[in-house]
């Protein structure tokens, strides 16, 4: 930088980042809560806490990763599970938004 | 036509140039001509880059670095992580007993303002050596990747419980050694009680020690009495005297309580650190409700910070030569500022340092230790993670409204939980009576900081490194 002069140690690291996207773009939308993007595709230790590290920003709400927990979760989850008895409890729902009234209750 | 407004800073000048501190980034820049004339521009209202009439550069830079912003963007939420769970504890302070041998009456533990409650013997008055072998244990446990974890004996008069002390520290080394690490140690004490077999045993074990206590006779006899009312002066002095002679392993630095009726500041530092010899000298204004008789207030803020800047200024010829001044007060602050410390909490208390109470449960720091509404676990069945996290979470500097248009707050963050306990009986309060102070003080230091960075440089990067080391270790033992 020609016109400002780093001093401390934080304003060197600053000064040294290469791409400062954060600093120049848009303002960004503040971090929302955590969303699991598909815990039951690998087994990845570390799904079992939130991005606080706690446990309280799991499913929640309970309908967010309702799919994820149905088709193939190996945790037993409270929802109809895809991979013992309920293999057909999705079949007319293609698009949740519009057909969620056709996910019926399920009595294994 | 993009529109810019000033972002979030504060400007000061030192030997004869122009700085800002950037809030929240902590970062210090040093502004040109130009760029200072930007900023001189944008304080009566938004321009735009045509009406600025400076260079795409110049702008670029300073919305770089957010000392600008575009007028009218929402501010950017500043994260709000806490430490993690296992984020290592790396000083345990052990309460081993909360009997004094003096009788302060501004004292946090038993004056006026207690929140332990021995009296009706929910804490016992001396730790027992099972508690302490737990504690050491607890911190090993605790202390995760650290391998240098910190244990510091406090009190009450801590010297009152001496054997327990130094069977302590003897177990610590043997658990530290097998686990991998190493311990060490330091204490606080009123100096009364050392004796030359005491003396000789912290010199030898490189306990560092810190010296409660308040300045020349008069000041030292007004408040730290013995119960018949006799001041300590003349009972301390000559020990401390000693203790200064023989035990030069660790720097031994005083700790001064302020109160209204002491705060010749000037005087009192001379006094301990040229006749008495001490390495350092800290200041902190007493903690009180509001209301007694030697509480600091608004005038006396004035007034203190008045001896600050002197002592500050004394401070500065001493850094530009090289020389060692011991005021350590102005030291602390700049080495947060060279770092850029960003403070999501006040202190580390409550993960990176905790308290135990002479019956072992765990407290907040030492200064909540026994405090029932204020504790986090028991040595023997350890943390309560969950107690924990609820803490940090809720005194995150984040969640203090008070503190979110002060620009002071990445070195604040709202000041001690127990001053704002005993001040407004919520820890997660800031503290607003001192606003004021901080705000004053952090200016002076940023002046001094300024000044010693643009004159002597080295003071605070190279040839300092060693110094630094030795301080950081003396740091850790600092408690008060």
């Amino acid at each position: 930088m020609k016109h400002l002069k780093s001093i401390n140690q934080k304003a060197r690291r600053i000064e040294e980042q290469p791409e400062v996207v954060a600093l120049q773009g848009p303002p960004q939308q503040p971090s929302g809560p955590h969303i699991p993007l598909g815990c039951s595709f690998v087994f990845a230790p570390g799904w079992e806490a939130d991005s606080n590290g706690s446990t309280h920003g799991l499913c929640q709400p309970v309908e967010r990763d309702l799919f994820d927990c149905h088709t193939g979760c190996f945790w037993p989850a409270q929802v109809p599970d895809q991979l013992n008895y309920a293999q057909d409890w999705t079949k007319k729902c293609a698009a949740a938004a519009k057909d969620w009234r056709k996910l019926d209750l399920v009595f294994p | 036509m993009t529109q810019f407004a000033l972002g979030e800073f504060h400007p000061f000048e030192a030997a004869g140039q122009r700085f800002v501190y950037l809030t929240p980034s902590a970062a210090v820049f040093g502004l040109d001509d130009e760029a200072a004339e930007v900023l001189d521009a944008l304080g009566d209202g938004p321009k735009s880059a045509e009406q600025l009439g400076a260079g795409a550069d110049t702008i670029s830079e300073l919305l770089r670095v957010r000392a600008i912003g575009e007028a009218g963007a929402l501010p950017q939420p500043a994260p709000r992580s806490i430490p993690a769970p296992d984020f290592p504890l790396s000083t345990l302070v052990l309460n081993v007993t909360n009997q004094g041998n003096l009788s302060c009456t501004y004292w946090y533990e038993y004056g006026e303002d207690k929140i332990d409650d021995t009296e009706n013997g929910r804490q016992p008055k001396f730790m027992n050596q099972q508690t302490a072998r737990e504690s050491v244990d607890l911190l090993l446990r605790e202390s995760g990747m650290n391998p240098n974890p910190h244990i510091t004996f406090f009190g009450g008069e801590t010297l009152l419980n001496f054997p327990v002390l130094k069977s302590t520290i003897a177990y610590a080394r043997e658990r530290a050694a097998e686990a991998g690490k190493t311990i060490d140690f330091s204490l606080t004490t009123n100096g009364t009680l050392l004796k030359p077999e005491i003396i000789e045993y912290l010199a030898e074990n490189r306990v560092g020690v810190t010296i409660s206590i308040d300045g020349p006779r008069e000041m030292q006899d007004q408040f730290r009495v013995f119960k018949n009312g006799n001041g300590s002066y003349d009972v301390a002095m000559p020990k401390i005297k000693e203790l200064l002679k023989r035990h030069t392993s660790r720097p031994i630095g005083a700790r001064v309580t302020l109160t209204s009726q002491t705060l010749d500041i000037r005087r009192i530092f001379h006094h301990l650190r040229e006749e008495i010899g001490f390495w350092e000298v800290g200041f902190a204004p007493v903690t009180t409700a509001p209301g007694r008789d030697y509480t600091i207030n608004g005038r006396g803020f004035d007034h203190m910070l008045e001896q600050f800047r002197s002592l500050a200024a004394e401070f500065l010829e001493y850094a530009l030569e090289n020389r060692h001044h011991g005021f350590s007060n102005v030291q602390d602050t700049i080495e947060e500022i060279h770092k850029g410390y960003n403070k999501s909490h006040p202190c580390g208390a409550g993960f990176g340092l905790m308290g135990v109470a002479t019956g072992g449960d765990v407290g907040l720091c030492h200064r909540f230790a026994g405090s029932e509404d204020h504790k986090i676990g028991n040595v023997s069945t350890g943390i309560d993670k969950l107690v924990q996290i609820g803490f940090l979470q809720k005194h995150h500097v984040e969640e203090k409204t008070d503190c979110m248009r002060c620009w002071a707050r990445p070195l604040c963050a709202g000041g001690c939980y127990h001053e704002a306990h005993i001040r407004y009986g919520d820890t997660s309060h800031a503290n607003l009576h001192y606003c004021e102070w901080i705000r004053g003080w952090t200016d002076t230091c940023l002046k001094i900081y300024g000044e010693v960075m643009v004159k002597n440089p080295k003071y605070l990067t190279t040839d300092y490194a060693d110094y630094t080391d030795q301080k950081e270790q003396y740091e850790t033992s600092q408690v008060y």
